[in-house]
């Protein structure tokens, strides 16, 4: 006999054969009938319909463009210096205006930790994290994003913590 | 109360009708059976699904009702994988033999009222043996020898624990299934299940009632029978990976997946006709008939063909709810400890078992001594018919005797729930202290420490 197994002090009532067993079955059958023939509205219908995501959800990066497909970045080198996971990779370039613009920007979403801070810290609102999740791969390459894939991200941009708005409404 | 009667112009089918009814009540029950079970899975999964506020599954066909169908395809599409180290025979002789016993159960269970047919009357019962009950018991223990030969056929210790696990619950609970089917034998006086229906029939009252103490006893043995929650020790996922089947995949564990849901299937279909009175329908005294006596003559009412349909029906139905108490009751209880089970076959269900099968023997003694016998013989002999008033009486006698068990159980007196071990606690505390002194002993002793 296992005489050294280790129980909890519960009183007969809990741990009865009997009653505590017919309280529990009554219980589960609750719920069956409640859900019986797939009515439980709890379940996610996930390729067919979507999370409802928070507002401040932080996902993957867009980068913002002016209106003639030019990113916004002035490569101000701000972000690259914030990101505490170190992910933002960042040769800023200057044209003939004396205009800075990124000639390289890549950010490894592997190693970032979307924390949001790149988007905190941009002094032009280029660089935003994302409203979104669905960011599968096939390969670890293509977890790196450059400025043509940053670009192009459709989905919205994150709404950072406002100190005049704490709710967020 | 149902007399005797014999209708004369039904006959017996000849021998090549009963040969080629015979082959189409095979096929038929082989593939109901096989659909059925194949359904069971997806209603296991749906059953749980609604338990636990979920959808289950809703991909494959309306309400996922092709699941089944691709969990098949995808079994049989499978790798198999032989382990090296096993017993390449036996490791394939395993799932056959555990899946054979299930599905031959049940040839011997009447699943409708006898059809009448131009070639005679046919018996809805694959095989009406003689032995009926017997034969099902000695088989449905049969099938614990292929999750024996499959534990210990893996070479994979895990599977060997549950093999051995199975063999000894089948041992334990074994003995109880038999002894509370003892009280019921000798009130009907046959083993033949068409007969027991019969007497139920005739009766007006169903098994469970006047021989409710066996109904519970029978029921918990089905229960560790089948080796499923909360007697699923032999598959055992938290403590034996899966047991008996940890090395088997694709086809051969479907195969231990099929015998395990046509067990449950037999098992709820022999509970319905031993204590629900089987495909009787209830209320309705034109359906008591028992087929064809010794002296060739029909007993009982005028079978027709509506008799049959809606009695099948009552028999799916009672089947259905004792299934569907399988998996409440699998979804709901957590398994028990190793010494629970072993506990409560053989401190309680055994001597209970022995003592109803006791009282209940009194109880019929007791009556024929006062001048009301249990069973009265119908104006024309043969079969006699039990008294409603006989079985009334043993209604309250083992109303009594379950309550006293009940309360039994309740109380942890004789089986202790997990949280009721003050007794076990007690030990184990007495125990610690013992080893705390003597290694205090040891250290305070001089000399000793160095050791």
């Amino acid at each position: 006999m296992a005489a050294t197994v280790q129980v909890m002090k519960r009183p007969v009532r809990k741990s009865s054969y009997i009653r505590a067993t017919l309280s529990g079955m009554a219980l589960t059958f609750r719920h069956l009938v409640q859900s019986a023939g797939d009515r439980s509205e709890k379940t996610i219908q996930y390729p067919d319909e979507k999370k409802q995501l928070s507002p401040r959800w932080r996902g993957t990066h867009v980068m913002e463009t002016h209106d003639d497909g030019r990113p916004k970045c002035v490569a101000c080198g701000l972000c690259p210096t914030i990101c505490p996971a170190n992910c933002i990779k960042l040769v800023p370039g200057e044209d003939d205006q004396g205009n800075r613009y990124p000639i390289v920007y890549e950010i490894d979403e592997f190693r970032c930790i979307f924390c949001g801070m790149c988007q905190e810290v941009c002094p032009v609102e280029a660089i935003h994290v994302g409203n979104h999740y669905e960011a599968g791969e096939y390969t670890r390459d293509n977890f790196v994003y450059d400025l043509d894939r940053l670009m192009k991200q459709t989905h919205p941009s994150t709404l950072l913590w406002d100190p005049a708005d704490p709710a967020g409404e | 109360m149902q007399a005797v009667q014999t209708i004369s112009n039904l006959h017996q089918p000849s021998d090549t009708a009963f040969l080629v009814w015979s082959m189409i009540k095979v096929i038929a029950a082989f593939s109901v059976v096989m659909v059925v079970v194949a359904m069971l899975t997806l209603m296991e999964r749906k059953v749980s699904a609604w338990m636990q506020d979920r959808l289950g599954p809703n991909r494959v066909g309306p309400g996922g009702l092709g699941q089944p169908l691709a969990d098949g395809i995808k079994n049989i599409l499978k790798e198999e994988t032989n382990p090296a180290e096993a017993n390449r025979v036996f490791f394939t002789l395993a799932p056959m033999l555990s899946i054979i016993p299930a599905l031959v159960t049940f040839a011997v269970i009447p699943f409708a009222a006898p059809l009448p047919t131009r070639w005679g009357v046919i018996p809805m019962i694959v095989a009406d043996l003689p032995v009926g009950i017997l034969f099902l018991l000695a088989f449905s223990s049969l099938g614990v020898y292929g999750i024996v030969l499959a534990g210990w056929a893996s070479s994979n210790k895990y599977a060997l624990l549950g093999g051995l696990r199975a063999g000894a619950q089948m041992i334990s609970y074994e003995i109880a299934l038999g002894l509370s089917l003892m009280s019921l034998f000798f009130v009907v006086g046959n083993v033949g299940l068409p007969e027991i229906v019969y007497k139920q029939q005739q009766m007006n009252l169903w098994f469970a009632l006047p021989f409710s103490v066996s109904f519970f006893f029978f029921w918990i043995s089905c229960f560790a029978e089948t080796n499923r929650l909360p007697f699923d020790l032999p598959e055992a996922e938290s403590e034996l990976v899966t047991g008996y089947h940890t090395e088997y995949s694709a086809m051969k564990f479907s195969m231990f997946f099929i015998a395990e849901y046509a067990h449950v299937l037999t098992v709820s279909a022999l509970m319905a006709t031993l204590f629900l009175g089987g495909w009787d329908i209830p209320g309705y005294g034109g359906d008591d008939m028992l087929g064809f006596g010794a002296d060739g003559r029909w007993i009982g009412a005028q079978p027709a063909i509506w008799k049959t349909v809606v009695s099948f029906g009552f028999f799916a139905a009672k089947t259905f709810f004792f299934i569907l108490i399988f998996m409440l009751v699998r979804w709901t209880v957590p398994r028990f400890r190793y010494d629970q089970v072993m506990d409560l076959g053989w401190k309680i269900m055994l001597p209970a078992a022995l003592v109803a099968v006791v009282v209940t023997g009194a109880t019929v003694l007791a009556l024929d001594s006062a001048g009301e016998p249990f069973v009265r013989v119908g104006p024309e002999g043969g079969l006699g018919a039990i008294t409603l008033y006989g079985g009334l009486v043993l209604t309250a006698v083992n109303g009594v005797m379950l309550f006293a068990v009940m309360w039994l159980m309740d109380r942890g007196r004789v089986l202790s729930g997990t949280g009721s071990m003050d007794e076990k606690r007690i030990h184990a505390q007495h125990l610690a202290r013992r080893r705390a002194e003597q290694m205090r002993q040891r250290l305070t002793t001089p000399g000793s420490a160095v050791r």
